[in-house]
């Protein structure tokens, strides 16, 4: 259940944040209109994503966001708290077609990632800044973003 | 060519009706669920009841599904299009500050402004680029978080 706690005192600069994997699917971008009430078609229409110039229906950027949230949750810890949280939607992605009920097409599998650029003391509290993005299966950031945590001390 | 005209100038400051709404524990776990985050806190209402918070907590950036319902940052990126800005509207990303955490159960105020509107050269030509603050105050009048969208026009 509860993962292991992150300590201040175990993050140095420059070092990484536990790769979370992701598989966009077209079944996932439907869940993730109910779930967070962003029904554009620009998500689920084939014509409609033509007519505006996307190809094919492309993965909500605020899903991503929510990954690169789910990235930094899974690394502080429940003692962990995050600060801040920032993403550009910089490039676009296409989710993978679905096989069976529950099983996708083989294809893309995205990466989210982050790396520890500087940690700190400030008002009392034990700061972590974090570079973070998201990659696509060709290794291409389409979703640069940054993050600030509070972790606690091992010391109290 | 000058996309930045007063018409728009006039919207920066322009602000949506307060919008209030309580937070559902089907909403968190629906979610959870769509982005594929196992994580007790936001799933098992029983684990989550032992915790500090003692309620089901929202995934970072979540804040009550309703957030796209109601006058939302997008009520005011529509304005920019009546005012004259591009037709294309292209959400730009998005800045998080949390400062309480947020809750199953927590009633939220959602206030929607429009802080900035800039406009930009890019190799395809002239955008514009619009700054929308979103803030939330729970049940007791406290900042949980602010969130700071950019709406790309062009």
């Amino acid at each position: 259940m509860a993962k292991k706690q992150l300590y201040f005192e175990d993050v140095q600069d420059g070092m990484e944040i536990p790769t979370l994997s992701k598989i966009a699917t077209s079944k996932m971008l439907v869940q993730w209109a109910g779930a967070s009430g962003d029904f554009n078609p620009l998500h689920y229409e084939d014509d409609f994503a033509k007519a505006n110039m996307v190809n094919a229906p492309i993965v909500h950027g605020a899903l991503k966001r929510a990954w690169l949230g789910h990235l930094m949750t899974d690394w502080i810890g429940e003692e962990g708290v995050l600060k801040k949280l920032s993403c550009q939607y910089r490039g676009m992605d296409w989710p993978r077609k679905m096989k069976t009920f529950d099983e996708p097409q083989d294809g893309e599998t995205w990466h989210c990632k982050g790396k520890v650029i500087k940690k700190y003391t400030q008002d009392d509290e034990n700061l972590v800044d974090c570079q973070i993005w998201v990659e696509n299966g060709k290794g291409e950031t389409t979703t640069p973003g940054a993050a600030t945590v509070a972790l606690p001390s091992k010391k109290k | 060519m000058a996309l930045l005209n007063d018409a728009l100038r006039k919207l920066v400051g322009m602000s949506t009706d307060p919008y209030i709404y309580k937070i559902e524990e089907g909403a968190i776990q629906r979610y959870a669920d769509a982005i594929g985050d196992p994580n007790p806190l936001f799933n098992d209402i029983g684990y989550a009841k032992k915790f500090k918070a003692g309620r089901l907590l929202c995934p970072p950036g979540f804040f009550g599904w309703p957030v796209k319902k109601g006058p939302g940052p997008l009520t005011l990126a529509i304005e920019l299009i009546k005012a004259g800005a591009p037709f294309r509207l292209l959400d730009g990303g998005v800045e998080y500050e949390f400062f309480e955490p947020v809750g199953a159960g927590d009633v939220l105020t959602m206030h929607n402004k429009i802080v900035d509107i800039t406009e930009k050269e890019s190799k395809s030509g002239s955008m514009l680029l619009t700054t929308i603050e979103a803030t939330f105050l729970n049940q007791n009048g406290d900042v949980v978080a602010k969130a700071r969208s950019t709406f790309i026009n062009r």
